[in-house]
This record gives structure tokens, sequence and C-alpha cells, in this order.
């Protein structure tokens, strides 16, 4: 029994053949991971992880559309996070406004998804992924539609980091610095949008804060360095990204739950780590 | 009083009959001061006056109603570098940490777009301001652990490391006991003297100051009074201000406002001796 459990969990075999079927996959997940490492740090500074799952079941909501409609999934996803981001960006200047906006968003999307996907007569391997990820469906064209948008996300992070940190964390001076607040809020929220839209392919919607979320939470717990957190960040994302396809690969199972065990484990054992660092 | 030249080419700010109104609703009006280089005014006047409003249309972020207002002999611009700002508003640690060297960095480029590379003059000039406000010690803790005085500290530090000609504070002394309200407010008057800087501060207690302000602006019932504070703070000229009998006592060195009308003791000048008000 336990044997058939973990032969269910773990195989193996052909493990060379398999890893070139899903180089694709890596390669995404990789990438992923530097996108969320990175868009978590400023997600924890500006409050939003409760936004950023808001965002993933619009998303889910806008793949399951567009795998319905034939539009595709890519475009969906996008298109549906980018209209939740920049509507919770809208909605909620302050937090309160916001969580609520979120609270009712999310369900919305949520249904909107299950709907559209009960509609769907195609495969059902499509539907479960994308809500629990998927890790053999990254085909060529896909993977470079995700490699050009998680560039822009990253390249469009690092452009505004300075402002985009000031506003998050020192919101009068900015503003009186004249630092446009709403601007770069609905700035933010659109990278978060793309950001989340990638993810949503990979990891499914109802785990994207495992990449987006958990692996900044995490640098933060070892580290206040402004230039550590992000790179430990990153590295976290990555590895869970990575590592958790590479194990995946093996089983039945699909890729997420590996994902977010390695980003959960990650943020426990700093958080151990950080007891022992900064205790005052 | 009609400024000499001499005055013009030294004025870092100028009001001339300056008002604002919110529909039909008059906050003040008939503000007439010139602020010079190394002049230390302060704001004085009850909760809801629109003394902090008098700071906004300073930072450009709201505009007068009637009259001018000029900075270095032009107009006020949102966002103008040349303005250093103490906001009122504590800063709470919220998922990131803030340390005093990054609060104090947002004040040299936290505007600034463009990929944020680490530079040694940058960190120097950090270092130097945080050392010249007596905080050089705190450059790795985060503000959220800081006591009040020791966030004040680096608020200074902030504001002056952008070399500012004018700098503006909102209450800098509240919520700091007594032996850190005279730290702060003498560290503020030495720093407008060494950097001859003009100095413009909220502040709803006179008497920490009260040997250090040249003048006063009195705002209060849609007026306001400017001059020096044996000029302004008088039974006569407040009582003209709030149309009623207001008695100015000087009580050992300390200035004390009794009988201002709806005076909630927690929001107005001398409010820590309200108990002396009582009996009259």
């Amino acid at each position: 029994m336990t044997h058939d459990l973990l032969s269910e969990l773990f195989q193996f075999t052909n493990y060379g053949e398999l890893l070139v079927l899903v180089r694709n996959s890596i390669i995404a997940g990789a990438a992923l991971g530097i996108v969320g490492g990175l868009i978590g740090v400023l997600v924890m500074s500006r409050d939003l992880a409760f936004a950023v799952h808001g965002v993933s079941e619009l998303s889910f909501a806008g793949a399951a559309a567009g795998l319905l409609l034939g539009v595709g999934v890519v475009s969906g996803a996008l298109f549906g996070s980018l209209v939740a981001a920049v509507l919770i960006g809208f909605l909620g200047s302050r937090a309160r406004d916001r969580n609520s906006a979120i609270a009712v968003l999310m369900p919305f999307g949520l249904g909107l998804g299950i709907l559209c996907l009960s509609l769907y007569s195609g495969r059902s391997a499509n539907k479960f992924g994308l809500l629990t990820g998927q890790i053999v469906a990254v085909d060529d064209p896909r993977l470079h539609s995700m490699l050009v948008i998680s560039t822009i996300v990253v390249l469009g992070l690092l452009l505004a980091w300075r402002p985009l940190m000031f506003t998050s964390l020192d919101a009068e001076v900015a503003s009186a610095r004249g630092l446009p607040r709403l601007g770069l809020s609905m700035y933010f929220m659109v990278l978060l949008g793309l950001a989340t839209a990638v993810s949503v392919q990979i990891v499914g919607s109802l785990l994207v804060l495992s990449v987006l979320v958990t692996p900044a939470a995490a640098a933060l717990r070892v580290s206040r360095s402004p230039v550590l957190v992000p790179v430990l960040s990153v590295a976290f994302a990555v590895t869970a990204m990575v590592g958790g396809i590479m194990l995946a690969l093996g089983g039945n199972i699909p890729i997420s739950p590996f994902v977010t065990t390695i980003s959960f484990l990650i943020y426990v054992v700093c958080r151990v780590i950080g007891r022992f660092r900064f205790r005052s | 009083m009609t400024p000499a030249t001499h005055d013009d080419a030294n004025a870092v700010l100028t009001f001339r009959d300056a008002g604002i109104r919110f529909g039909n609703r008059t906050l003040w009006s008939g503000l007439d001061l010139i602020l010079n280089r190394g002049e230390f005014v302060a704001i004085l006047g009850p909760n809801g006056s629109g003394k902090t409003s008098l700071l906004r249309t300073v930072l450009g972020q709201l505009p007068l109603s009637r009259g001018t207002l000029s900075f270095l002999g032009r107009p006020v611009r949102h966002g103008d570098r040349r303005i250093g700002y103490i906001p009122q508003q504590r800063i709470a640690d919220r998922g990131t940490p803030v340390r005093a060297k990054e609060l104090v960095g947002f004040g040299i480029d936290g505007h600034r777009f463009g990929l944020p590379l680490p530079s040694r003059t940058r960190r120097a000039r950090v270092t130097e301001a945080l050392e010249a406000v007596g905080a050089g010690a705190w450059a790795s803790r985060s503000i959220g652990t800081m006591s009040g005085g020791e966030q004040q500290r680096v608020r200074i530090a902030q504001a002056l490391v952008g070399r500012p000609d004018l700098l503006l504070c909102d209450e800098p002394l509240s919520s700091l006991d007594l032996l850190h309200q005279r730290e702060i407010s003498h560290l503020l008057d030495r720093s407008r003297r060494e950097r001859n800087l003009g100095l413009l501060m909220i502040t709803h207690d006179i008497n920490p100051v009260l040997t250090m302000v040249d003048r006063v602006v009195y705002v209060a019932a849609g007026q306001v009074r400017v001059g020096t504070v044996d000029e302004v703070l008088t039974t006569e000229v407040l009582s003209d201000l709030y149309q009623t009998t207001v008695e100015v006592l000087r009580v050992q060195g300390r200035i004390v406002v009794a009988g201002v009308p709806n005076d909630d003791a927690s929001g107005h000048l001398g409010a820590d001796d309200h108990h002396v008000q009582a009996p009259l």
C-alpha cells in the first residue's frame, strides 16, 4: 500500500527521456520563478497578498473562457487577470476597500470559470490543469509568449523599483515628492496581472500564491537588506518551481503539490532561521 | 508690513493675500508671509483650522483659492525637491521592514526611475545624513522598532539629505515626551541655522519651541495673524481673532491660552496645560 502510494508519487524510470519532454515546462518554471520572486517582494511591501489571490481567480475565469470560446488559454488568462488587476487598482486605494472588492470579485471569477469549464467539451486534463497546474501543456508558442510576458514584467519592475518601494513604504513623503500614487499603483497592478496570467498556466489559479507570495515572505524572514531580499526570494521561487516540476515528472500527480510543498518548506526553514537571527 | 528688497533676495517662501476655500467655506484667507532663509516660523491654531492645508499648498498638493504663493521666486510646483518634508504620520512596518538607511535613501533617489544600481557616493550621503542627526548607529535598524524620537531623527535625516532650501514639518513633536520634544526641536533649530534653510513647522504647542521661533502664523476662525510670539500670542490679538475673550497667560516662561471656543484640549496651543484653563 505504502509502496503503491510512493510509486504513484515518484516514478523515475526513463527519467532522462521525460526530462526532454518537459524541457519547455522547466524553462517556463524558471522564468516564472524569477518573475514571482521579484514581484513577491513588492506584493509584500504593498500588502497585496490577498489581491494576488483575487487576480488569479479572475485569470482562471479568463483562461477557462478562452478555452471554451477557442481564443486560447493564454489570451484568456491575460485578459482575465488584467481586468481584475485594473478593477482592484481602481476600487481599492485603501486596504479596507480593496479587501472587500477582492472578496466580491473572487468567487464571481471562480464561478464564471467553473461555468466555462463545464460547458467546455474538450479534453478534461486541460480543465483540471487551470486550477491545479500542469506541466506537459507548454508547447513552443506558449513558452514564447510566457517568456515575452515574463521579460516585460521583470523589466517593468526593475525600472520602477525605487518609486514603487518608496510609495509602498513611505506613501506620504513619496507623494509630497511628486510621485503619482494612483498611477504607480495601476502600473504595478498591470504588472501583477501579467505575472499572474503566466503563473496560472503552470501552477494553476488556486496555488499562485505559492509562487508570487511565499518565496518573498520567506526571504523577508531571514533578511532586511533591500538587495538580499529580492535575490533570495527569486532563488527560493526558482527552486520551488524547477524542483517541483522535476519531482512531479515521475508520477501522475499534478505539479502544484510539489511546488507548494517545497515553497512551504523553504518558508518554514526561513521562519526558524529568522527566529534566531532577529531575536531581540 | 511691506518687505524690503533685501528680504526679497532672502525669501524662500512668499504668500501674498493667500486663501483657501472649499466650496462656500473659507478655510482661511488673507495670509501675507515672507519666510526668509534661516528663519523659523511656527504655524499654530486649533484642529481643523487649516494648518495642514497650508503646508499642502506649499507642497503643491492643494491650489490656493486666492492670492499667490512662490517658492524661491517661482510659483510652487508639486514635487519640488528643494523642499524637505516631514509628515505627521508615523511609519508602521507592514510586510516589509524598512531600515533607517533605506528610508533616508528614498530622500536621495526614491523618486527616480531606472535600474537601482548600488553607488558608493549614495551610501556615503546616507551615512553622513544619519550621523548629522545623531542616528548613525541605527542605520540598519527597522523603523518599526524605533521610538517616536528615534523615528523623528531618521525623518529629519531623510528630509535633509536632499539639501533642501525649505523644511516643512507637520507636528514633529506630537507623541514625543518632553525630553525628546526638546531634543528634536533643538535638532531642527540647529539644522535651519547651519544650513540656512527656511523652517516652517506646524505645532499644537508653542512651548517647546518658544525660545527658537522667529515668528508665528496663527490660523483660526478663517483668519490668519502673522508676527513674533509677543505680537501674536496676546489676549488682544487672539480675542479679536476668535471674537470672544481668550486669555493668554505666561506661567513660568510658558504660554498658556485659555478660553478658546470648542477647545478640545488635545489639539490646541498649550494643550498640555489645560488643567490651568479649567478655573477660568
